[in-house]
């Protein structure tokens, strides 16, 4: 059962990333314009020389 | 009044410290990804613009402009240049449209949704050991420590919204919702401390955590539609006349925003425009269309000292005025007054999720004390009675009681959007669902609120159509409309709220008012031209204001659910009584001032009917303020609008049948959500008393009911007929 006490620490830090992963993403105003982000994702003049 | 030529429009830029400038637009009619492009493009090449963002989801564009440099006429006029309609936001609206309140929902929303996913890895294996599986107490303890790492802390931070409302309202000396859900999750929080610490096997934490996260998807969805109609509101408004032209000493024309108006501003309004301010004409002469004002149909000659009321409509000729009202006292302090008190009636409305609180709060507490007292004195012991008390507040959750009514309103307001009806809030649909009598206004409302040519001798609107295509006022524009494409009148004059000259075919001919056109004018209620080439025979062409071609129908729809229906109008009874005649109405009332129409709501709504009043001119704005639930089309004044709970957009009045079918069906979703919380309620706590819930039938009970009652309501999707 010791081995509880390295494996329970690893998920509950994978799980954190995944929240400051969202929290980044609320934070960042990601949410403010689904529509528009799915159309800019197609549109040339938006996209970084290859 | 997007075509309006403004000259200087620097107010509605704001500028930071820096200088930068930002400017926010309204644009309508950009729906793709092309779209979204090309306007980011075309307005960040203007010069003096740094940046331009579109968000297509909201219809805004931002544009961040150099310092001390852009020219918001020049943004507006490259937008529509591309095909779009723009309006300019005025600046103390946009800031206040920025959302602190949601975007804090969300993450606690997601903190909520961490710890009660992450718990779960815990206290599922606790859970084994309360049937017997091998576990022993040492595992199970350290289980439940860590359980207790990530529920407290994400308990905490996510129960933030609620507890800071349950203190606001503890400190007024008012307990809400809030106050018991805070409790109880305080108090399962310190329990299941305490048995961790006393090395028992009934700690909660999991159910501290997800009660908050099913509570909070309640709370988000309910600020979602508050967010979306005020967001939609406001939109209507900017579209609506946020700009009037100042003129200064030396008679330059500014734009500034309506509400910056002060009494004794010269203001000059463009024919086709609206009076932004009550004011007195100061110099030139035109028409006035006091439809939305008064419910008039026909227009009302206006010159120079005459008084025109904010709201009307210039029709033919240039004019400028002089103020002698702000925007704020302009629609007639006494309405504005009437409308308070009916905004202050429909505060006091309790709403359907605050009727169940009441009643389920102090059943809920006396029962939890119950049973701690009770198992107390029944030997028990206090660290067990106190269990069971706190099992109890668990299983109560308000969970599904703080989604029965949202979760149904989200999903019924949604549908309605879909239909072109925008709904302002929950509590409007609640109203909206009580009704049993419906008043109509009728111009704008049952007919279309436009003239249409009912005299038709075909060589009479052929031989005037030339001169009619030349005119911009809208019984010309109607005969234009009639006659179709054609030739256009040369050497064109049009006198300022009289009529237009010109050439037909070398002869010259007059159409426009009948002194303009050399006829003594008759006396009647009916609009008219007259119309004749010189020293030929003069004709008279009358308009009418079409009745809406669905509004039989929609009169007929409307007593198919079994409420009548009532029309009052601020017309003259001739126009009113036919209108009443081609919709099936039979009870109608002409010549109503605006204190009428409210009192006459007032009258019946004191006699125990519940009133749906659909109007949209400012006659109407304290009568729709004043009724049970309003409806307002979305081509009123924004007066009106405000004061309607409900706006349909493309106005078809099958929408209002449509609204108040959705509006039953939302309610019968809301009380079987509420019959059936109150079934599973009255198994869970006795049982919970009875010492008969652990943990783990807690945390399935909870989430299985607010399951359930998310599932009902997704049945709204459904309701209320097919949808067109």
């Amino acid at each position: 059962m010791t081995i509880l006490l390295l494996l329970a620490p690893i998920s509950v830090g994978l799980a954190l990333i995944g929240l400051g992963g969202f929290w980044w993403t609320v934070r960042a105003g990601q949410y403010e314009d689904p529509r528009g982000d799915a159309a800019r994702i197609l549109d040339d003049a938006h996209d970084s020389a290859p | 009044m997007s075509e309006a030529t403004v000259g200087d429009l620097s107010a509605f830029i704001a500028r930071d410290a820096g200088g930068l400038g930002r400017l926010e637009l309204l644009v309508r009619g950009a729906r793709c990804a092309a779209c979204l492009g090309k306007i980011e493009r075309g307005v960040a090449a203007l010069p003096g613009v740094a940046a331009s963002r579109f968000n297509l989801t909201t219809g805004k564009l931002t544009v961040t402009l150099a310092p001390g440099q852009g020219d918001p006429a020049a943004v507006q006029r490259a937008v529509e240049a591309m095909g779009y309609g723009a309006s300019l936001f005025d600046p103390a609206q946009a800031l206040a449209a920025e959302d602190r309140a949601g975007r804090e929902l969300v993450l606690a929303l997601g903190v909520a949704a961490f710890g009660a996913g992450n718990v779960m890895m815990f206290t599922v294996p606790a859970w084994a050991g309360l049937f017997g599986q091998e576990l022993s107490p040492a595992t199970r303890e350290i289980m439940y420590w860590l359980a207790a790492l990530v529920a407290a802390p994400c308990a905490l931070f996510a129960g933030m919204p609620f507890f800071r409302s349950a203190w606001s309202a503890l400190r007024r000396g008012k307990a809400n919702m809030d106050v018991p859900i805070s409790i109880g999750v305080l108090l399962t929080l310190a329990v299941s401390f305490s048995e961790t610490l006393q090395h028992g096997a009934h700690a909660y934490f999991d159910a501290a955590v997800t009660l908050l996260f099913l509570l909070l998807i309640g709370r988000y969805l309910d600020h979602r539609l508050k967010a979306a109609a005020r967001g939609a509101a406001r939109d209507l408004l900017a579209l609506q006349a946020p700009v009037a032209v100042r003129l200064d000493a030396a008679g330059r024309e500014h734009g500034i925003p309506v509400g910056e108006v002060a009494v004794g501003d010269r203001l000059a309004v463009a024919p086709g425009d609206r009076i932004p301010v009550d004011a007195v004409i100061e110099t030139g002469a035109s028409e006035i269309d006091n439809a939305l004002v008064s419910g008039e149909t026909a227009p009302v000659q206006a010159g120079p000292g005459a008084a025109v009321q904010a709201g009307a409509l210039n029709l033919s000729g240039r004019l400028v005025l002089r103020a002698i009202a702000r925007s704020e006292d302009s629609t007639v302090a006494a309405i504005a007054r009437l409308m308070e008190a009916g905004a202050q009636a429909r505060g006091a409305y309790v709403r359907l999720a605050d009727k169940a609180a009441a009643l389920y709060v102090p059943v809920v507490h006396t029962l939890a004390a119950a049973a701690f007292v009770g198992g107390w004195a029944l030997g028990l012991g206090p660290r067990e009675a106190l269990l069971r008390a706190a099992a109890v507040l668990i299983v109560t959750c308000p969970c599904a009681l703080g989604l029965a009514v949202p979760a149904v309103q989200v999903a019924a307001s949604s549908r309605l959007f879909r239909r072109g009806v925008l709904v302002k809030s929950g509590a409007a649909l609640e109203r909206l669902a009580e009704i049993d009598h419906v008043v109509f206004d009728k111009t704008g409302v049952l007919t279309e609120g436009r003239p249409r040519l009912l005299s038709y001798l075909p060589a009479v609107i052929s031989a005037a159509a030339p001169l009619a295509r030349a005119s911009r006022h809208p019984l010309a524009r109607a005969l234009a409309e009639r006659a179709g494409a054609g030739r256009v009148a040369t050497d064109v004059v049009e006198v300022a709220g009289l009529g237009v000259e010109g050439l037909i075919d070398g002869r010259r001919a007059r159409l426009g008012r009948a002194e303009f056109v050399g006829v003594s004018p008759s006396p009647g209620g009916e609009s008219e031209l007259w119309f004749g080439f010189d020293g030929a025979t003069k004709v008279r062409l009358t308009f009418f204001d079409p009745v809406r071609p669905d509004a039989a129908r929609a009169i007929a729809d409307l007593r198919g659910l079994g409420l009548t229906v009532e029309i009052l109008s601020g017309d003259l009874p001739a126009p009113v009584g036919r209108v009443a005649k081609a919709a099936g109405v039979t009870q109608w009332r002409a010549g109503l001032t605006p204190f009428d129409k409210s009192a006459a709501v007032t009258l019946l709504q004191g006699t125990g009917r519940k009133v749906l009043m659909v109007g949209d001119g400012l006659n109407d704005a304290a009568a729709l303020a004043l009724a049970h639930a309003s409806m307002a089309p979305g081509t009123a004044l924004d007066a009106s609008q405000n004061a309607a709970d409900l706006v349909f957009l493309n106005g078809d009045l099958a929408a209002v049948a449509q609204a108040i079918r959705v509006a039953r069906a939302a309610r019968a979703r809301a009380m079987e959500n509420f019959a059936f919380s109150a079934l599973y309620n009255l198994v869970a706590a006795p049982a919970a008393v009875l010492g008969l819930v652990n943990p783990f039938v807690a945390a399935i009970a909870m989430s299985g009911s607010s399951l359930v009652v998310m599932l009902n309501a997704l049945r709204m999707s459904w309701a209320g007929g097919p949808s067109r």
